[in-house]
């Protein structure tokens, strides 16, 4: 069985598992476990000039010595000075589109010659991926989705088919970008559940922790040893430095009475004149879980698919409505988004619809930043004295 | 043959179509004819009544469906636009010359006497408007399909629909959506690519980006598309004015949110620099 669907996020972390040392050389051998129980790898790779995430075969594929830079709007590749594979924090791509895929049919109606109707559900192969390299916030965002899709009264069957087919092997963060404030939202930098194996890199291989009983199965077939107290302190301090290094914050005191309470601030106006409403934001995002659902017949009529497609509450026809368009302006679909992931989120799911990643500061293309709209709302309605 | 169920509206009576040209270069009356494997199916539902690229058969009117293609560029146009919507139940405007002026809609930023003398060596013979406009700039329409080409898929998917009294339904969000959904990384963001994606119409699959490019914007504005907000995010990332207004000035150059001859020049653009990267 593959890592358990947390219960719910606030469930009690996995007990601080025994730590391995996984040699460099073996890492290979990983990822050939997986391979042999039948999983497709999902790893990082540099394409398009960022790391994204496809489908791997070998370590070879992996961004070995690239990390990036990250700041509102602006996203780089940068070569490092060493062979790290794991060098960098997290890019334009997120786990979701393995999990709730972007398109997918899900109906289909045909009408046959005496003229009656027949609905079928696609049978699909469903695939059985193993993530590798699944960040803290990543897991919590992963953790969110399951919270979504799985565990209220409706549950989403893609999500589900394909989620209880995930292993995931999660790697620590060494590094921040200036971007990540998963501290503010107390999701990372340190993975701690959710996961079947976790790694921290050091120069000469990996610390590795299992948790999940198919983690330590796996463990049991790799070439380990328990890892030496030096190499344990190492990525200790190497996961201490990526906490060090998180710069962004954002105050979540009360932040969701403070939004709930400001729906008129003028911050809401200042925001619509730089937001494009592209939706970039919230198709990065690696918890917005918005889709369209649409009947796409052909030419003749007779044969139907109904498709859903990623959509986003930044899109006007969105919020279509019998009556018309609930949200026709900027200032209402960003007011929304943020209200949404931020305050309205709790009352819906219990928790935030925010992991912290930064994903939304990096990918919108005017560089708005949650953190300072929400500092500039909070400035206004409680003035320092 | 289609199924004889007796509330089907395609076995009631074929509905009668004519596709007609105004000023642009036919490329959208051939994406109707590029659909080779649809055709003849279009063919048993609806009557092609008179399309002149594709036959010299010229029935008349009334249609019940009228597709236009092309700017309005002539007196004579503008009569004729007219007797089209007279004789046409639906008029539905086909690419970004009918919809909003088209590449020749450059000529509105010209001297277009000037033109005339440049060009031709007996202009008095020549009887043209000062600009190029959109056909709903002189008549109601019924829809209107974007793009430099029409998306030859949305066209068929639209006929299809007026032919079956099925609500026609024109998704209008970015191309950053589309990008998205296909797995596309933003090349402004990542690259420093200018695109005009955030602003752009969907309709095209977001092809450019996904071969490295930015975004034409062949498919004019998104709605409600923040064009003033992207002008000034290129400007921040160091695209120099000429570069700014050569962006816009294309296919959709007269469309109301990319006719930024006035917000281009504003002096307040680029004055909040975020440090943000070199626009390439």
């Amino acid at each position: 069985m593959p890592n358990q669907v947390p219960e719910c996020t606030d469930a009690p972390a996995v007990p601080p598992a025994a730590e391995w040392f996984l040699p460099r050389d073996s890492l290979q051998a990983l990822i050939e476990c997986l391979q042999e129980d039948g999983y497709t790898v999902i790893g990082p790779v540099v394409d398009q000039e960022a790391i994204t995430y496809q489908v791997i075969s070998s370590v070879d594929d992996l961004p070995r010595g690239w990390t990036e830079e990250q700041s509102a709007g602006r996203y780089r590749l940068v070569r490092r000075d060493d062979e790290a594979l794991f060098g960098y924090t997290v890019g334009p791509h997120s786990w979701k589109a393995f999990l709730f895929p972007p398109q997918v049919t899900v109906a289909r109606a045909d009408r046959s010659s005496d003229g009656r109707w027949e609905m079928t559900t696609p049978e699909e192969t469903v695939p059985r991926h193993a993530f590798l390299g699944v960040r803290a916030c990543e897991l919590a965002a992963i953790a969110v989705q399951d919270r979504v899709f799985l565990e209220g009264p409706w549950v989403d069957p893609v999500y589900q088919a394909r989620r209880r087919e995930v292993f995931i092997v999660a790697v620590h963060c060494t590094q921040a970008a200036s971007t990540c404030f998963c501290t503010s939202m107390g999701t990372g930098p340190e993975c701690r559940t959710g996961f079947d194996l976790a790694l921290t890199e050091l120069e000469d291989g990996f610390v590795i922790q299992g948790g999940s009983d198919a983690g330590h199965e796996i463990l049991e077939r790799l070439d380990v040893a328990v890892a030496a107290p030096s190499q344990s302190a190492a990525a200790g301090s190497a996961r201490r430095q990526a906490e060090r290094q998180i710069r962004r914050h954002l105050d979540t005191n009360g932040l969701r009475d403070l939004l709930l309470n400001s729906l008129d601030d003028s911050q809401w106006d200042a925001v619509a004149g730089r937001c494009l409403s592209c939706t970039n934001c919230t198709m990065v995002c690696p918890t917005c879980f918005c889709s369209t659902v649409t009947d796409v017949p052909d030419l003749s009529g007779d044969h139907v698919k109904r498709e859903r497609s990623w959509d986003s509450c930044f899109n006007v026809d969105f919020s279509r409505m019998s009556g018309g368009v609930i949200r026709n302006d900027v200032r209402s679909r960003y007011r929304q988004w943020l209200t949404h992931k931020l305050a309205s989120w709790h009352d819906q799911f219990g928790q935030s619809g925010c992991v912290g990643c930064g994903r939304c500061i990096t990918w919108c293309p005017p560089g708005i930043d949650l953190t300072e709209e929400v500092a500039a709302i909070r400035s206004h309605q409680e003035p320092i004295p | 043959m289609t199924s004889s169920v007796s509330d089907d509206p395609v076995a009631v009576g074929r509905k009668k179509l004519a596709v007609f040209k105004f000023a642009s270069c036919d490329g959208c009356q051939l994406s109707l004819l590029s659909c080779e494997d649809e055709l003849p199916a279009l063919a048993e539902q609806i009557d092609i009544s008179f399309f002149l690229e594709a036959s010299s058969r010229i029935g008349t009117g009334p249609w019940d469906i009228a597709l236009v293609e092309g700017s309005i560029t002539t007196p004579e146009d503008e009569q004729r636009i007219r007797s089209v919507r007279r004789q046409a139940a639906t008029v539905v405007t086909i690419g970004a010359c009918a919809t909003a002026g088209g590449i020749q809609s450059l000529r509105n930023w010209a001297d277009h006497d000037e033109f005339l003398r440049c060009v031709y060596a007996r202009p008095e013979f020549i009887s043209t408007l000062a600009s190029s406009t959109a056909v709903a700039d002189h008549i109601p329409v019924d829809y209107e399909l974007r793009g430099c080409p029409v998306d030859r898929y949305q066209l068929l998917s639209v006929l299809r629909d007026l032919i079956r009294g099925r609500t026609v339904r024109l998704p209008r969000h970015s191309v950053c959506l589309d990008c998205k959904r296909r797995g596309t990384v933003c090349v402004e963001v990542a690259q420093g690519i200018p695109c005009l994606g955030p602003v752009t119409h969907t309709g095209c699959g977001a092809l450019c980006p996904a071969f490295n490019r930015g975004c034409y914007g062949c498919f004019g504005p998104s709605a409600q598309a923040n064009t003033g907000s992207l002008i000034r995010t290129l400007a921040e990332g160091g695209l120099p004015e000429a570069r700014r207004v050569a962006l816009f000035r294309s296919f959709n150059a007269a469309a109301p949110e990319f006719r930024i001859d006035e917000r281009a020049a504003r002096s307040d653009i680029g004055s909040s620099g975020t440090g943000r990267g070199e626009l390439s």
